[in-house]
């Protein structure tokens, strides 16, 4: 019974002055309406669905170098929402361990859904956002491909009063300086791709390393390269150098001549999407991997793996470590449900992209149908420090301090022979959620304040 | 001094693709008077050229093995190129491993029809038209071309790997008395620059030792004299602008496998290539390739980490800077003429 379920919900929340404070938001909201809207509105909080439907505005790259990305996220919302409405075989509502959704919608709302393309530009991705909320009424907005579009988005979300599902966006900063209250973050961060690589290298190299950073020049390359630096550097390693280069950049020879110089034997890749597949590939030209450096194999780390990606940079892929938020071939009963889906629609397995979009819009849909409300503050509530299983990573927990969700992270080897052209990664360790989780005042993650929940309206 | 070696010899490699890529819009500029802002566009189509050319060979019909599993669990359906049942496995892999260099035989004449269909098609209508309309129509069609690449390849880089036997590097530092790995350079940027050197020879020695050649200076150096004798220059001008998109595309042929292709790369070089065709002198074909590989010699030196520390941010505007003060310095860039768009 949805009482029942409200009621057990609530049982989990903490009560912390950020509660109370959530808590008032939403009444506050709905107190406040009279006052502050004219007849002409009459709605509680931004979008408030009034017909038999409910729109959802799927934010992704539809155009630009990360549109392949985004044409995975778009199936993934179109599975989700199918499965919403009742159709298919219905994915991971199966499995999810919540059962508020019953395949009848959201709130008995058919779902219905409206796209934007964010072009992996802020300002892009901003005018798709807003344009979604103001002339299509979408209530929530998710996707994305980018920390940049992300912290953008979720910035005019949360002034708009619209809750952000963030999409693929790997940035420290999306749930640390830049974090609110409407936007929440399915997606693992570089604080965790650091956590979870670092016992595995110590384990696969050793602790007397000296590494040699390229970083990609922008907001996730810094907060990457700072997070691999200091979990490298806890267990022994030196750190040679850090160079940052461009983010335009397509030739990385020139930055990657000088690293068999320097004395490093380590050469870490903080580039993501198009600079990755180049600054590999370029590495691997350049016979790093065949090399030996004080006495050891030159190694490659590349701490954020794509399978999309990890695809355009081919053989050179092959046993190179890096790190993941989900892989279709984990055997989990939720990863295995999401694959049959996507899979027999589609006829190829899901990216990461597509899975934490999908786990998105669910988890949205769920904590509507939780809250009983559409409500932005409603849904907050019902995510803050939402405990859940069956979606693919074991055990997450939505934390309500900073809106990140906390689950095992996967760390990814490059297959050495693939047997087809999805099966490009293995992986080597699930490291377990412990291992990554860290105190909301990390200072990786300082600065800024998630605020209290804006209804909008 | 490694690193200084290191650094002339990725400048040289930078520099080949920024030279081949300048000596076409200088071409077509100095031929037609046409500023082509769809020639990032030609060089792109040349590694779409490697990419289709890899598919041909990899047409493969499927097999289904049932010792193994696909991802949905269904017996896995394996793909056998038509190759292997014509030519024998190894044969078969042999032609496949050397499809970037075939595709030097397949971009050519795929590369003159583009050229000659999309000056005769569109850009002729627009010889008489200000530059500004030029560079206008031109941007548009580098950007309609783009979109059909992604339209049938995808937004992802596809690998498309160098013969085995260029896989790999090489130790240059050996060779001329340094410790072994102290100058590491791959085999096949070392190919690509002499690829290069190959045809920016080649195509100086056709205007230079050819008739057609011949016609073609005179009718850049004064069109209206050359028509007066009873030639027709429109048409050689035209094949010349099919050999400037040629030229292109063999430079994107070989890059493939410097970086995987992708639909933008064009883009990527265009605008450099503006600024080398700039600073070499407008018009001028051995002020395009000097300037091409000073250009790239500089830009590799700007992205070393020492001088990257001593002037932050050098990396990103190095090319620009210096064109900025090669124009202020000399007007007409390095070797450029009296004359061309001062009118």
């Amino acid at each position: 019974m949805p009482f029942t379920k409200w009621e057990d919900f609530m049982s989990k929340s903490d009560v912390t002055r950020r509660g109370v404070l959530r808590t008032g938001a939403v009444a506050g909201a709905g107190l406040a309406v009279p006052t502050l809207f004219t007849a002409s509105s009459a709605a509680a909080f931004t979008n408030e669905p009034t017909g038999s439907s409910v729109t959802l505005g799927f934010n992704v790259p539809q155009t630009g170098p990360y549109a392949d990305e985004g044409a995975d996220e778009l199936r993934a919302y179109e599975l989700a929402v199918e499965h919403l409405n009742g159709g298919g075989d219905g994915g991971m509502m199966t499995t999810f361990s919540s059962k508020a959704l019953q395949g009848n919608g959201i709130l008995g709302k058919k779902v219905e859904y409206v796209t934007g393309d964010t072009q992996t530009k802020s300002d892009a991705a901003r005018a798709s956002a807003k344009s979604m909320i103001e002339k299509d009424g979408a209530v929530m907005i998710t996707g994305g491909s980018s920390s940049g579009v992300a912290v953008a988005v979720q910035a005019l979300c949360q002034e708009a009063g619209i809750i952000f599902m963030a999409g693929l966006t790997h940035s420290n900063d999306t749930t640390g300086k830049d974090k609110r209250a409407n936007g929440f973050r399915h997606f693992f961060n570089s604080y965790m791709s650091g956590a979870a690589l670092a016992p595995v290298l110590k384990n696969a190299y050793g602790t007397d390393r000296k590494a040699y950073h390229l970083t990609a020049d922008y907001n996730w390359g810094y907060t990457t390269e700072e997070a691999v630096k200091s979990s490298t550097e806890a267990m022994g390693w030196e750190t040679v150098n850090t160079v940052l280069t461009p983010l335009t950049q397509t030739d990385f020879s020139s930055y990657i001549a000088p690293v068999l110089q320097s004395g490093a034997d380590v050469l870490v890749l903080n580039h993501y999407g198009g600079n990755m597949v180049n600054s590999l590939t370029n590495a691997v030209q350049f016979g790093l991997r065949d090399k030996q450096v004080n006495g050891k194999n030159f190694e490659i780390v590349v701490p954020l793996y794509s399978r999309l990606m990890a695809k355009g940079a081919g053989a050179n892929v092959k046993g190179i470590f890096g790190s993941t938020n989900w892989h279709w071939s984990l055997q989990d009963e939720g990863s295995k449900a999401f694959v049959r889906s996507f899979g027999t629609k589609y006829g190829f397995p899901p990216s990461q992209a597509a899975h934490t979009c999908y786990v998105q819009a669910l988890l949205y849909a769920d904590a509507v149908e939780r809250a009983g409300s559409f409500n932005p503050c409603a849904v907050d509530e019902a995510l803050a420090d939402f405990e859940f299983d069956g979606m693919g990573n074991g055990p997450t927990l939505y934390r309500a301090e900073d809106h990140q969700c906390f689950k095992d992270v996967l760390v990814v080897k490059g297959k050495e022979n693939p047997s087809s052209e999805f099966d490009l990664l293995e992986i080597v360790e699930v490291t377990p959620v412990e291992q990554v989780t860290y105190a909301p005042d990390h200072p990786q993650f300082a600065g800024g304040a998630l605020g209290t929940c804006n209804p909008g309206a | 001094m490694e690193a200084i070696i290191l650094q002339i010899l990725n400048g040289l490699d930078k520099g080949s693709a920024y030279a081949l890529i300048a000596l076409g819009l200088t071409l077509i500029f100095g031929t037609l008077g046409v500023v082509n802002f769809a020639h990032g566009a030609l060089f792109m189509i040349g590694a779409f050229c490697a990419v289709t050319l890899s598919r041909i060979l990899t047409l493969s019909h499927e097999v289904i093995d049932p010792t193994r599993v696909d991802f949905l669990g269904n017996p896995l359906k394996v793909d056998v190129p038509y190759l292997y049942d014509w030519f024998g496995v190894e044969t078969g892999d042999m032609i496949i491993d050397w499809a970037v260099p075939l595709s030097i035989l397949f971009a050519i004449p795929v590369m003159i029809g583009i050229g000659v269909i999309m000056e005769r098609g569109l850009i002729k209508h627009f010889y008489k038209r200000p530059h500004a309309d030029q560079i206008l129509v031109t941007f548009g069609l580098a950007i309609v071309l783009q979109e059909i690449i992604k339209y049938f390849y995808g937004a992802n880089p596809i690998p498309t790997p160098a013969p085995d036997a260029f896989v790999g590097s090489f130790d240059f530092g050996v060779l001329i008395g340094f410790e072994a790995n102290q100058i590491i350079y791959p085999y096949w940027r070392l190919v690509y620059f002499a690829f290069a050197c190959l045809v920016i020879g080649a195509v100086f020695a056709f205007l230079q030792f050819t008739t057609f050649g011949m016609v073609v200076r005179a009718g850049m150096a004064d069109r209206e004299t050359v028509g007066l004798l009873g030639i027709n220059i429109d048409k050689r001008f035209t094949i010349m602008f099919g050999l400037a998109a040629a030229v292109a595309g063999l430079a994107g042929v070989m890059y493939t496998p410097i970086n995987s292709p992708n639909y933008h790369m064009g883009m990527d070089f265009l605008v450099l290539s503006f600024v080398v065709v700039v600073v070499g002198g407008m018009g001028s074909l051995p002020g395009a390739v000097l300037a091409g590989f000073l250009l790239g010699i500089l830009e590799s030196f700007a992205s070393m980490a020492q001088v990257i520390d001593l002037i932050p941010g050098i990396n990103q505007v190095i090319i620009y800077l210096v064109a900025i003060i090669i124009l202020l310095t000399r007007p007409r860039g390095l070797m450029g003429r009296k004359g061309v768009m001062e009118d």
